[in-house]
């Protein structure tokens, strides 16, 4: 186990420095993407540029920049170029809403569609199945922008019922945070609903042929006790592994669309406003970051997976 | 055995609808098993064995299936009996040991578990620990050595005989009086095929449960059957004690399997002989005898299906479906100087 750990640290910060190269190279070759002129704004002269080039170093090397940058970003000096405010002050603010809107949507994605699975495998072929079914296409190929205006427009701006967007901290006023949350928790879950029902309904089919099965019902062990205890147990196997890596990629702020449907101010917000202003250090940082937390939630994964499963052995 | 039989199937029939037509897998079978008695079920891949000891406990239910006939267990209809009151008797009063030991036990929990599930799941007053104890005697007794520790291993641990020795094991965990085993010995190591097939006549002994043995290989039956129900493509063609079919075999289908039973006196030159071509299709058998397209000894006659009966005046309960006349049979069958099914060639000549 300590191996394990050990091994998974090491391929971390391996992870993370590849990462972080190539995203430095890919602003490097991006178009327009001259930070001094950008910086400088529409009306900067050659001149004006070119100090602002020696200021902040963008006439060194890339080799140099890129060693200068992470250095900002390992002490907390990091600043935006478009902003020019500490990014790593930036993201904390954002953090509490992303967190919430992950944690909140990674329950209800992961119950609904273990939930809705089960019973269209239970069902399989029969009205309630293929109803779920057509559902689930519906939810897998609508947008999160597209059904995060639709919640604004009929439930915010019609109905009153919800709020139009925009975050209220839980430690402010927790049923305030839950009415902001409650439709961009729905929004965001809805596409991972519908996969995961989709990937169990499969995964159920296949496991109730199983002869391990076909021996629980010899047991003489009921219906219910077959599928919960032998078929369920075997079957959320790779859910967890699906839930594991989703639930990573959106809490390190890969839920861009829908905190800006929602205008969350969360990390995604930011990382997507950074991205249109070609903004290095903040997509640095915040892909790094969604980086940590996927090396992060596969190695509780592989954690969880030799629990569920004793044939498996943690091996780095 | 004058009272009554432990198990009574009478023309029990299974039918599936498919999407090409309706396969009758089984397709008229009546049998007996008496307490204490091994009778054993023999035939291909597809003759309907396995459908047929499924069915009896109901694991062959679903949309498609459709059944008729009887089969009586303690005087309880189990081809008529509800989901529910089968329940009760799955794994409590007949109990399965399934072909492959290495996929039939649940990969995620402890041997141990799986075994007190089965206790506990007949036998809810039975606590934890008694129900512990209890599988491991019963691990004890299926020949596991240190069974009190390998109750907390896993099935990956274990090999492919140990494993069909706990499910041996789980089967005999509440007692039953009917032990069906369908192919046990079927993916294991010769002589691992041995001591299981002894565990499990030696263990009908001790406790007088019936079993039913289903398996392609007559071989396997040889020293452990009391009697013998040869089935092919659905039907049972042959049916008699041990003693019978052994030595006077008479329907040409049971010819060809013991022609094929590896033998070691067998002149070792030669190849094994098999039976020519393939069974049916059970969508679209062939009128008449089912084995007729394969049988180099087929008549006219043969056209029509032979009713099951004794033919025999000695022997009343060895019951054949073949038109040929005893007396004929007694040099066909005759290959060399063993019993066998002859070559198309052979006989034409």
């Amino acid at each position: 186990m300590s191996r394990f750990i050990v091994r998974r640290l090491f391929a971390a910060l391996l992870v993370l420095f590849v990462i972080s190269v190539l995203t430095f190279l890919i602003f490097q070759v991006i178009p327009n993407g001259d930070p001094a002129a950008r910086i400088g704004g529409q009306h900067a002269n050659a001149a004006t540029i070119a100090e602002i080039r020696h200021t902040w170093g963008f006439d060194k090397p890339i080799y140099v920049q890129y060693i200068k940058t992470m250095g900002q970003i390992i002490n907390g000096t990091v600043v935006s170029y478009s902003q020019g405010v500490n990014v790593l002050d930036s993201i904390r603010q954002g953090l509490p809403a992303t967190l919430s809107l992950a944690i909140g949507a990674g329950i209800i994605w992961l119950s609904l569609g273990v939930l809705f699975g089960v019973i269209t495998a239970i069902r399989a072929g029969r009205f309630t199945d293929r109803a779920l079914t057509v559902l689930s296409f519906i939810g897998v190929s609508s947008p999160p922008f597209f059904l995060g205006a639709l919640a604004i427009y009929y439930l915010g701006y019609k109905l009153s019922i919800i709020p139009l967007g925009g975050y209220v901290p839980l430690t402010q006023n927790p049923w305030h945070w839950f009415t902001h949350l409650i439709a961009p928790w729905l929004v965001l879950s809805v596409l991972f609903i519908g996969i995961y029902s989709r990937v169990l309904r499969s995964t159920i089919l296949d496991t109730i042929n199983e002869d391990y099965v076909r021996t629980a019902r010899a047991k003489g062990l009921s219906e219910r006790q077959v599928l919960v205890r032998h078929v369920l147990r075997n079957s959320l196997i790779p859910i967890v592994s699906l839930w594991g890596l989703d639930f990573a990629q959106v809490i390190g702020g890969g839920a861009i669309l829908t905190e800006s449907v929602f205008n969350l101010h969360g990390v995604g917000q930011f990382a997507a406003y950074s991205i249109s202003a070609l903004d290095v250090p903040p997509v640095l940082v915040v892909t790094m970051l969604t980086a940590f937390f996927v090396v992060l939630l596969s190695a509780v994964v592989d954690i969880i997976y030799a629990v569920l499963d004793p044939r498996i052995r943690l091996v780095g | 055995m004058a009272d009554e039989p432990l198990l009574k199937v009478e023309d029990l029939r299974v039918s599936f609808t498919t999407e090409e037509g309706v396969v009758h897998a089984v397709d008229g079978v009546s049998f007996t098993v008496g307490a204490g008695e091994v009778l054993a079920i023999v035939g291909e891949s597809g003759s309907g064995k396995s459908v047929t000891v499924m069915s009896l406990m109901g694991l062959t239910r679903g949309p498609n299936a459709r059944f008729e006939g009887r089969a009586l267990f303690e005087g309880r209809d189990l081809i008529a009996a509800s989901d529910a009151e089968l329940r009760k008797v799955r794994g409590a009063e007949i109990a399965m040991v399934f072909q492959d030991p290495m996929s039939s036990l649940d990969p995620v929990y402890r041997i141990g578990h799986q075994i007190v599930e089965q206790i506990r799941a007949h036998e809810p007053d039975v606590s934890k620990a008694q129900a512990y104890d209890r599988a491991a005697e019963l691990m004890e007794r299926v020949g596991i050595p240190r069974a009190g520790d390998r109750l907390r291993s896993y099935p990956h641990e274990f090999s492919g005989g140990m494993r069909q020795r706990v499910m041996i094991a789980m089967a005999l965990s509440n007692s039953p009086q009917l032990l069906i085993a369908d192919e046990p010995t079927t993916a294991l190591d010769v002589t691992i095929q041995a001591q299981i097939l002894d565990e499990l006549r030696r263990l009908s002994a001790e406790t007088g449960a019936g079993i039913i043995l289903v398996t392609h290989d007559l071989g396997v039956v040889a020293d452990i059957a009391d009697r013998i129900v040869v089935m092919y493509a659905g039907r049972v063609v042959e049916q008699g004690s041990l003693d019978e079919l052994f030595y006077d075999p008479q329907h040409p289908y049971t010819w060809g399997l013991l022609g094929s039973i590896t033998r070691i006196d067998r002149d070792r030159t030669q190849r094994l002989p098999a039976i020519p071509g393939l069974p049916p299709s059970l969508l679209t058998p062939p009128e008449g005898c089912h084995f007729r397209p394969r049988c180099p000894h087929a008549f006219e006659r043969c056209i029509e299906v032979p009713g099951l009966e004794a033919r025999l005046p000695q022997a009343p309960e060895h019951i054949d479906r073949c038109w040929l006349e005893p007396e004929r049979k007694r040099e066909l069958r005759q290959v060399g100087d063993q019993i066998g099914l002859a070559s198309p060639e052979s006989v034409g000549s």
